[in-house]
């Protein structure tokens, strides 16, 4: 292959000015994007910030904007990308900018911390264990394939547009609703959360969101839907209305 | 340079399994936690563990106990693990897999919906408590999201370089963070180290840029004993093209799936090379190794499952012997099952759905279809701090270590598997023991001078305007290593070794990496430097004493096991004068009790 053109996002700190700066650099067989600003980095920007880790597509730690879609930098491969003009790499714009590609994604780690962790049901058997059916792990085994890279918080028009961070958690957050809510062993009920502090009503299932996650999660269909219709069903359905009346529940 | 100290009672390095399961242990305990990590929470290197768990559980097959568990790590060490530490690791392996699933863990399960156990190389029965080729991810997320409810404080990438003692007990640490350079000194009244390893001092390796031997060198700098550095694991399957992803692991699923090893004759040559030690257990035939797989309990493991040192050794002979592939590896098939079961290529994705991604995504090949290209690749190292086996503490009064940075468990090979229930019953213990250590022993004393003395080192790469920059440096050790020190060694080019690592220290010592300290990753290179060069040492100069093949260690000049070897494990130490100081000690005692286990059981 040949030298390859890079426009790259470069940035002092959140306060700084930012913009775009071209490189050039060899691709050769096999490359992917990571590799290419690494290159970059050792050739001629030594002092560009990038966050990696195990360039494999299991640590959700390269997520970027390449040529203004969501990926991970390690599992996109040079060769997918079109020749004729140059490769833009820049951060993830629904987060702050630390400097050049490394955005602060801190705020994913203190909405989880808000969430009401698994609670399991009493052990099934004797000796403290539970039986569990392969078809109900799956299921949930969906959303724990989840790699943390915070993509779909990227791409969500809700967070990245509307900037609702304080009455929304994102996709990310759904699924690990999910994963709790559809867990065959947990007790917990986080169905009035999700409704009044998470926000999941903003979601107006646009599915950008599944579009760009690199497991493969079915977020919109499998994880924000069953959602929606639980807190439908657990606020909304007339009987259960007039029964919290009549029991002096708070209505909905 | 003055700045306030964070304080805490157990200051934990390190986030990945080991150090999240201690952390919540001494959190558990009603002590003060700080936990510090160089990446964000939840990458740390444990994520990339595929395989499975071991824990000797038994729900696949009750003939399964400890005792069996502990046999089978002892064989596979070759006899030099601490046996205390295997003991503990059989016995309490089952009670910390069954505890990640009450923190909300979902293994794959038996039909009866117990927790499933696959086959392993040198476990004698289906053993790993596993999530697809994803138990890693499983495991240190399930440990994330419970930790993160437990009142412990993540400072998250920062990168520890030095250790504070106060009259030869460890009292904290300093570190900088990454993206400002800003420095931190901690306090703390005991430390565990869960650092991981070393994979970066070698240049194909399965490894993340955070190996680079940090807990090793922190504690030997502090005056800590290293044991058995010359084990070094080569994974047996790294991928080998395309290029940019050589040593990125293939997890030994893909052969407990029924993946099979050929050159490019097509040969199973494996077959035709399985070791004494292992004749009675291993199949004679291709059919029976298969029957293995699908779980009849009479066949015996097909030789693709025989321990990762001598597989890795195997291929390594049919490259040198031209009878690689194209790309310097062998094949490894998985798509032949198709010749077994009907659906093979919707089995294998749902078995191995990571593997089928990372080849279909990183090498345009379907694994359902056609043969991988594979070698080996420096994956995990046996030797480390050398600890108590009841409570994990190292040579220097509190400081632990747990995990891949701690030694004992594994002796002179790791069996597969063996890795994720380490650090999960280790961590625990060094979080016990280390809370327990800061209750009894109180405060310590900062030595600010020697605080300040150390941030002034870190940061003379920055001061020096002239000079050689540390990439160089980095790249020459890691193509020494890889060469001198790798898969097959001689006493000739371990001495080569040693001598040019000594020069490269040299040359680290004058390293320059200018500009500003935000983001300066020549800096941190140049910091790493001095981590991955006394660590390359203590491998080469423990491997140079000794003169025998045992595990791992594959000596061209001492091709055999050697009876008084077989005695002694390498310490590794630093001397009076600051030189590297390695010698024998005897192996740990076993009981009589694990002594007949180890009799009866072969």
């Amino acid at each position: 292959m040949a030298a390859t053109r890079f426009r790259i996002w470069r940035q002092e700190g959140a306060e700084g000015e930012g913009g775009y700066r071209d490189y050039t650099t060899e691709v050769t067989e096999g490359m992917v994007v990571l590799d290419a600003v690494h290159q970059i980095q050792a050739e001629s920007a030594n002092d560009l910030a990038v966050r990696w880790n195990c360039k494999a597509g299991k640590c959700g730690s390269c997520s970027a904007e390449v040529n203004g879609n969501p990926r991970l930098m390690c599992m996109t491969r040079m060769s997918d990308l079109p020749t004729d003009r140059p490769v833009t790499v820049e951060p993830m714009r629904a987060f702050p900018v630390i400097r050049d590609l490394v955005c602060d994604v801190s705020w994913n780690y203190e909405v989880k911390k808000k969430i009401q962790p698994f609670e399991p049901r009493p052990p099934d058997a004797e000796d403290g264990t539970w039986r569990i059916a392969q078809e109900d792990v799956e299921r949930v085994q969906e959303f724990r394939k989840c790699i943390e890279c915070f993509l779909c918080q990227d791409v969500c028009h809700v967070l990245r547009d509307h900037h609702l961070h304080d009455e929304f958690v994102g996709p990310r957050f759904f699924v690990y609703n999910a994963a709790l809510e559809m867990h065959p062993l947990d007790t917990g009920d986080r169905l009035s959360a999700l409704k009044q502090d998470e926000g999941i009503g903003y979601c107006n299932i646009t599915k950008c969101c599944t579009k760009v996650c690199p497991e493969h999660i079915t977020i919109t269909d499998n994880a924000i839907i069953p959602l929606k219709e639980r807190v439908v069903s657990e606020f909304y359905d007339p009987l259960k209305k007039l029964f919290r009346v009549f029991s002096g529940g708070s209505a909905a | 340079m003055e700045q306030t100290p964070y304080e805490y009672d157990v200051l934990v390095i390190g986030a990945g399994g080991a150090g999240l399961r201690a952390a919540i242990e001494v959190s558990a305990a009603g002590a003060s936690c700080g936990v510090i990590c160089k990446s964000l929470l939840g990458k740390a290197h444990t994520v990339m563990a595929e395989g499975g768990m071991a824990a000797a559980i038994g729900n696949v097959d009750e003939r399964d106990d400890w005792k069996v568990h502990v046999t089978d790590t002892l064989r596979g060490g070759q006899y030099l693990s601490n046996p205390k530490m295997a003991e503990i690791h059989a016995k309490e392996a089952p009670a910390r897999a069954l505890e990640l699933e009450a923190w909300g863990a979902l293994f794959d399960r038996t039909k009866d919906g117990r927790i499933l156990q696959r086959n392993f190389g040198g476990h004698r029965y289906p053993r790993l408590a596993h999530v697809g080729d994803r138990t890693g991810l499983e495991m240190i997320r399930t440990l994330q999201d419970h930790g993160i409810h437990h009142g412990i404080d993540f400072h998250m990438e920062y990168t520890v370089f030095r250790l504070l003692l106060d009259d030869g007990r460890v009292a904290g640490a300093l570190a900088y963070d990454r993206e400002r350079g800003r420095f931190r000194v901690y306090r703390a009244k005991a430390v565990v180290l869960a650092t991981g390893g070393i994979g970066r001092a070698f240049k194909i390796t399965s490894n993340s840029w955070e190996y680079t031997g940090d807990g090793h060198t922190l504690a030997y700098d502090a005056g800590a004993d290293l044991i058995d550095m010359e084990f070094v694991q080569f994974h047996p399957t790294g991928m080998v093209w395309p290029p940019s992803v050589r040593g990125i692991l293939v997890t030994e699923g893909v052969r407990g799936e029924g993946g099979i090893l050929l050159n490019s004759d097509g040969e199973r040559f494996l077959f035709d090379e399985i070791p004494a030690l292992y004749k009675d257990q291993t199949a004679d035939s291709a059919e029976e190794g298969w029957r293995y797989v699908v779980g009849d309990r009479d066949a015996r493991r097909p030789p693709e499952l025989l321990t990762r040192d001598h597989v890795a050794r195997c291929i390594v002979n049919q490259i040198k012997s031209g009878k690689g592939s194209p790309h310097g590896g062998v094949y490894l098939d998985i798509a032949w099952i198709k010749e077994k079961i009907s659906n093979s290529e919707e089995h294998i994705r749902k078995k191995l759905p990571s593997m089928y991604h990372q080849f279909k995504e990183l090498a345009g090949l379907d694994i359902t279809k056609e043969r991988m290209e594979v070698g080996p690749t420096t994956h995990y190292v046996m030797g480390g701090v050398r600890v108590d086996a009841e409570s994990q503490m190292s040579t220097v009064p509190g400081l632990y270590a747990a995990g891949e940075c701690a030694a004992g468990l594994h002796g002179a090979n790791r069996l597969g598997g063996n890795s994720l229930s380490d650090l999960l019953v280790f961590g625990q213990r060094a979080g016990a023991y280390a809370a327990a250590f800061a209750k009894e022993h109180g405060d310590v004393r900062l030595d600010q001078a020697s605080a300040d003395a150390g941030i002034r080192e870190a940061l003379q790469p920055l001061e020096r305007e002239r000079g050689e920059g540390p990439y160089q440096i980095q790249y020459e050790l890691q193509d020494l290593m890889q060469e001198k020190v790798g898969i097959v060694r001689i006493e000739s080019e371990l001495e080569q070794a040693v001598e040019e690592i000594d020069r490269l220290s040299e040359r680290a010592k004058a390293v320059s990496a200018p500009g500003n300290r935000e983001y300066n990753p020549g800096w941190h290179t140049a910091l790493d430097l001095h981590n991955l060069l006394v660590v390359s040492e203590a491998v080469a100069r423990a491997g140079l004493l000794r003169r025998e093949s045992r595990g791992a260690q594959f000596r061209d000049d001492y091709p055999q096991k050697d009876e008084h070897f077989g005695k002694v494990n390498i310490r590794v130490a630093r001397g009076a004068d600051k030189e590297m100081v390695v010698e024998e000690i005897p192996v740990e005692p076993m009981s009589d009790e694990l002594t007949g286990l180890v009799e009866e059981m072969g």
